[in-house]
């Protein structure tokens, strides 16, 4: 692929680098407390959690693992554990 | 119709920017780059330029606004001088690597501290390594061209780099003199509608300054080819004007009695008009010297150079900016570009003018005395040496 003049490139080509290997803790969620209230979705800084059955998804191919979305589930349904574990 | 008449420096460049119909004009004032966007606030105010005047609180917003209007696909043009100018620096960097052809005058003025107001090229020295071209003029009718021709080579798709007219404060900006200014419809002939490569739009959108970490070394790369074809572009563009205006200022270098002259003078902006006076005197005299004026300073006009000064026994490059520690950044370059040259003259760097401070003819003579006691030297010379007994 040949680069383009100056850097100039089509939006949304962040979605190709799956930043989700950077993660050195991931979140892992208890489908049983979790009551799907959304607000995980709503504080997470990098849009990778959505509500589907009542019950949030991680997309692991973007999650950083910053840990935002156990502290602010009031459920504690979310909790971080260290990668590779 | 084309009208001479005395103009303040200033306002010719004003004349010139206006001439090239930019849409987008934005610049905090500062000495001596004032007379110039003042002029051109009051041209925008009385409907003389279709463009938007944007005041604003700094140089750095300056910049990012014109930044801004080029990628949104407009000409767009501010000035700035000194302090003012390196307030623009990061912005200008941004300029060149994202390929943004925004014309800017450096109204060469020094840089604190201490303070003063006082003409030198410190401040336009500051951008030699962004990518942005630097032309440097010697007179107001070579501003005013230049300013004309940069918009034309900066847009340029094969170009696409910001270009930098530099001038020097005061001694040009604030000099009235008589100025022949072209018709408006010679300049549109001249100088055809900017067409931008990547335009902001929001029906086809895409992303300015984005993230690359592989490929900086290309894309730096790529803004150092760009130079290089401005190269080219630099002396089409200036015999092109030549050709339809009739006036000539020189493309990349400018010689002056240099072809066999024994110590050559090497100079940009309007201290090359002292010289030329000096050199005349000089030559009455039978003095052989001669002079090479740099008009443009990035791209570096290497190969010229090495020709222009082929032939030379001594050569004065007379900066008026220091590389603190080091030496006149021009004196490196024309050191470097002679490194790799079949003939080696002697190079000497020599600093004048700073903080506006006189070149005159007797600054001219004394640096021709050092240059001839230079030829004189060799290298094992004999100390007390009784020569009477030899």
């Amino acid at each position: 692929m040949k680069l383009t003049v100056g850097a100039v490139v089509l939006p949304g080509t962040s979605k190709k680098t799956k930043t989700g290997l950077w993660r050195a803790t991931r979140p892992v969620v208890n489908t049983k407390t979790c009551n799907g209230c959304g607000i995980c979705v709503l504080f997470c800084p990098d849009s990778s959690i959505s509500i589907a059955d009542k019950t949030c998804q991680i997309d692991y191919e973007y999650c950083k693992g910053c840990g935002i979305c156990a502290h602010e589930c009031s459920q504690k349904a979310i909790t971080m554990q260290e990668e590779g574990k | 119709m084309r009208k001479t008449s005395v103009l303040e420096g200033s306002v010719g460049v004003a004349e010139a920017v206006k001439a090239c119909r930019p849409k987008v004009i934005s610049a905090y004032p500062i000495s001596p780059q004032t007379h110039v966007v003042e002029t051109l606030a009051k041209m925008v105010a009385e409907g003389e330029i279709d463009a938007d005047y944007v005041r604003v609180e700094s140089e750095f917003s300056a910049a990012s606004v014109v930044y801004g209007a080029s990628a949104a696909g407009v000409r767009a043009y501010t000035a700035s001088s000194s302090q003012g100018l390196l307030l623009m620096t990061e912005v200008i960097y941004n300029m060149a690597g994202t390929r943004l052809p925004v014309v800017v005058t450096g109204i060469n003025r020094t840089v604190s501290s201490p303070i003063t107001i006082q003409p030198d090229h410190q401040d336009t020295m500051a951008f030699r390594d962004a990518g942005i071209i630097q032309l440097y003029v010697e007179s107001n009718q070579e501003a005013y061209a230049t300013h004309i021709q940069a918009f034309k080579i900066a847009e340029d798709h094969e170009v696409l780099l910001p270009v930098m007219v530099c001038m020097d404060g005061w001694i040009l900006t604030h000099c009235y003199e008589p100025l022949e200014l072209l018709a408006p419809k010679e300049v549109d002939g001249f100088l055809p509608p900017y067409r931008p490569l990547y335009p902001l739009d929001p029906q086809n959108p895409v992303t300015y300054g984005s993230f690359a970490d592989e490929e900086v070394m290309e894309f730096r790369y790529m803004v150092h080819a760009a130079m290089e074809k401005a190269r080219a572009k630099i002396v089409e563009v200036a015999e092109e004007y030549r050709q339809q205006f009739g006036y000539y200022f020189g493309g990349l270098i400018e010689e002056y009695y240099s072809q066999d002259a024994e110590i050559i003078l090497v100079a940009m902006g309007s201290v090359v008009a002292t010289l030329k006076d000096a050199v005349d005197s000089l030559h009455n005299e039978g003095i052989s010297i001669g002079l090479l004026k740099v008009r443009a300073y990035r791209p570096f006009p290497a190969a010229e150079v090495r020709k222009a000064l082929a032939k030379a026994k001594v050569v004065a490059v007379l900066d008026k900016s220091l590389s603190c520690g080091h030496a006149g950044p021009l004196a490196l370059d024309v050191k470097a570009a002679m490194y790799n040259a079949e003939t080696h003259p002697i190079i000497l760097s020599l600093i004048a003018g700073l903080g506006g401070r006189e070149v005159d003819l007797q600054t001219v003579r004394e640096i021709v005395n050092r240059c001839r006691a230079a030829a004189r030297a060799t290298d094992c010379d004999f100390f007390q040496l009784r020569s009477e007994l030899v």
